[in-house]
């Protein structure tokens, strides 16, 4: 079996014809200023795409034979035309997977989705408590996300998802979480913190520790067959036994993002100029971008694993995360920050320089609070 | 095995990649990874109309192949990425995808060289 994966995983590294999972992150607009958003939210961009022109990349994606799209944000239901919007990639044969905090999830809404084919609606929580959850995601976020939830089952919408960001004050929650999922017959989906958006300022604080980290491994390892991690932590491949999954990083290869503005980065978690590849407004589209631009063919080449090459565990977990050593200032070629060797906490003490944030729709920091 | 009729799921799309082709299910959202154009061209002519022997043949896939094709398209009629003829007909009377069994979860990993089933995570 191992073969077999590791020829895939070759394969998939020099690129696909279309991506396998693709983000889209509709609007910057979001009602929460989540400490972590990886994509800096909170104010629209008077830029975003319009709705005719979410259609016309809804239009390139069918006739690239992508099968499915997240949707994400920004909170995806604060846009207008978010029906519409789903609509149209329900007409084109698009299935739809999309990532909401719930607070526009009414129980009217709620049927309407109930009613729809090809979608998966995921909402975002990350503690079992108020206490846990609201410190990270804002003040109310909690109660938001457990009515929507209470929505969906109402609705009879079947097996929505429960979204977790794993940090320092949930890893103890993980089994709650899996209860809580359960009681709503969801599924569980646990994904790794990275350093990136507003992530980048509070990831130092909320990133699990080592010990916490062998924690993560071991229950994963006890509940993967059951639980969604968008196979995010095969950083911690490198503590043995591999998870389950595919096991790499999929940037620019079966994975990439459309912002707001239909720029095109390599992963949801690299909003930065240095992995920008195009955007879907240039001339061929979405398409020509995928498959020609610069950014996205340096990728598709083999990778060097530079200061980890000499280190037996570089085939387990790959270096890990391209965007978490980026937005960390690490180099690309070297550890992960959270290297479970240590490796990358050595690196960071040697001291490293975090790039500057260039995209950033964070609402302004209240007068009040610069005055105190 | 292999006088059975099957054909491809009129859930799934299939999509030509460099290595073969992706098989994705829209009700139990699993992809599957076909790692051969030859698998390929055997599931494009299935046709629900004649045997897994039948197809095998008409595609001159030499007596030595034969059986890692049968153990592939087993595994893809396991995944329900393939239908035998009968339910092909039940899957046409346009219930919700959503509603009609579908597994959100993690699928087996197929140990063969020729189908990989992948965890659709996102």
């Amino acid at each position: 079996m191992s073969t077999s994966q590791h020829s895939l995983v070759d394969e998939l590294k020099s690129g696909l014809d279309a991506p396998i999972c693709l983000t889209w992150e509709l609007t910057y607009a979001c009602n929460l200023q989540c400490v972590h958003c990886l994509s800096s939210s909170g104010r629209r961009d008077p830029h975003e795409l319009t709705t005719q022109e979410a259609f016309g990349v809804l239009d390139d994606l069918a006739e690239m034979q992508v099968f499915y799209i997240n949707i994400g944000g920004g909170e995806p239901m604060i846009r207008r035309d978010f029906f519409d919007i789903l609509d149209h990639a329900a007409r084109r044969g698009i299935g739809v997977k999309f990532s909401t905090n719930g607070a526009y999830l009414t129980p009217e809404r709620a049927r309407r989705l109930a009613s729809m084919d090809y979608l998966d609606v995921q909402i975002s929580l990350d503690g079992l408590d108020a206490a846990t959850n609201d410190p990270v995601r804002g003040d109310g976020s909690y109660a938001l996300a457990r009515t929507a939830m209470d929505n969906l089952a109402g609705a009879g919408f079947g097996p929505f998802k429960i979204s977790i960001v794993v940090t320092r004050h949930n890893v103890a929650q993980l089994d709650g979480f899996k209860a809580l999922a359960d009681e709503y017959g969801a599924t569980l989906r646990v994904t790794r913190l990275r350093p990136s958006g507003r992530g980048a300022d509070s990831w130092h604080e909320l990133h699990p520790t080592n010990e916490q980290q062998r924690e993560i491994h071991r229950w994963l390892l006890d509940h993967g067959d059951h639980v969604l991690t968008g196979d995010s932590f095969f950083h911690l491949n490198a503590l043995g036994e591999s998870l389950p999954g595919l096991n790499m990083c999929g940037a620019g290869r079966v994975v990439c993002l459309i912002d707001p503005t239909g720029d095109v980065y390599a992963c949801p978690f690299v909003i930065h100029d240095e992995f920008k590849a195009g955007s879907v407004r240039d001339a061929g589209g979405f398409a020509a971008v995928w498959r020609e631009s610069d950014t996205f063919l340096a990728l598709r080449q083999p990778q060097s694993a530079g200061a980890c090459a000499s280190c037996g565990q570089f085939d387990a977990c790959q270096g890990g995360c391209m965007a978490a050593k980026f937005f960390t200032g690490l180099p690309l070629d070297g550890p992960d920050p959270e290297c479970v060797v240590g490796h990358g906490e050595a690196a960071l003490l040697e001291g490293s320089t975090p790039p500057l944030m260039l995209v950033d729709h964070s609402r302004p920091v209240p007068v009040t609070l610069l005055a105190r | 095995m292999e006088h059975r009729v099957v054909t491809l799921n009129p859930d799934v799309a299939l999509r030509p990649e460099p290595f073969g082709a992706l098989a994705y299910h829209y009700g139990n959202r699993r992809l599957v990874f076909l790692r051969h154009p030859d698998l390929v061209a055997v599931v494009y002519a299935l046709d629900g109309h004649r045997t897994i022997a039948e197809v095998l043949d008409a595609e001159g896939i030499a007596p030595r192949r034969r059986a890692s094709f049968v153990a592939a398209l087993a595994s893809m009629l396991d995944s329900e990425m393939l239908c035998e003829r009968a339910t092909r007909a039940n899957h046409r009377d346009g219930a919700p995808l959503r509603s009609s069994g579908a597994v959100i979860g993690a699928p087996p990993v197929v140990p063969l060289s020729f189908v990989h089933t992948a965890e659709v995570h996102q």
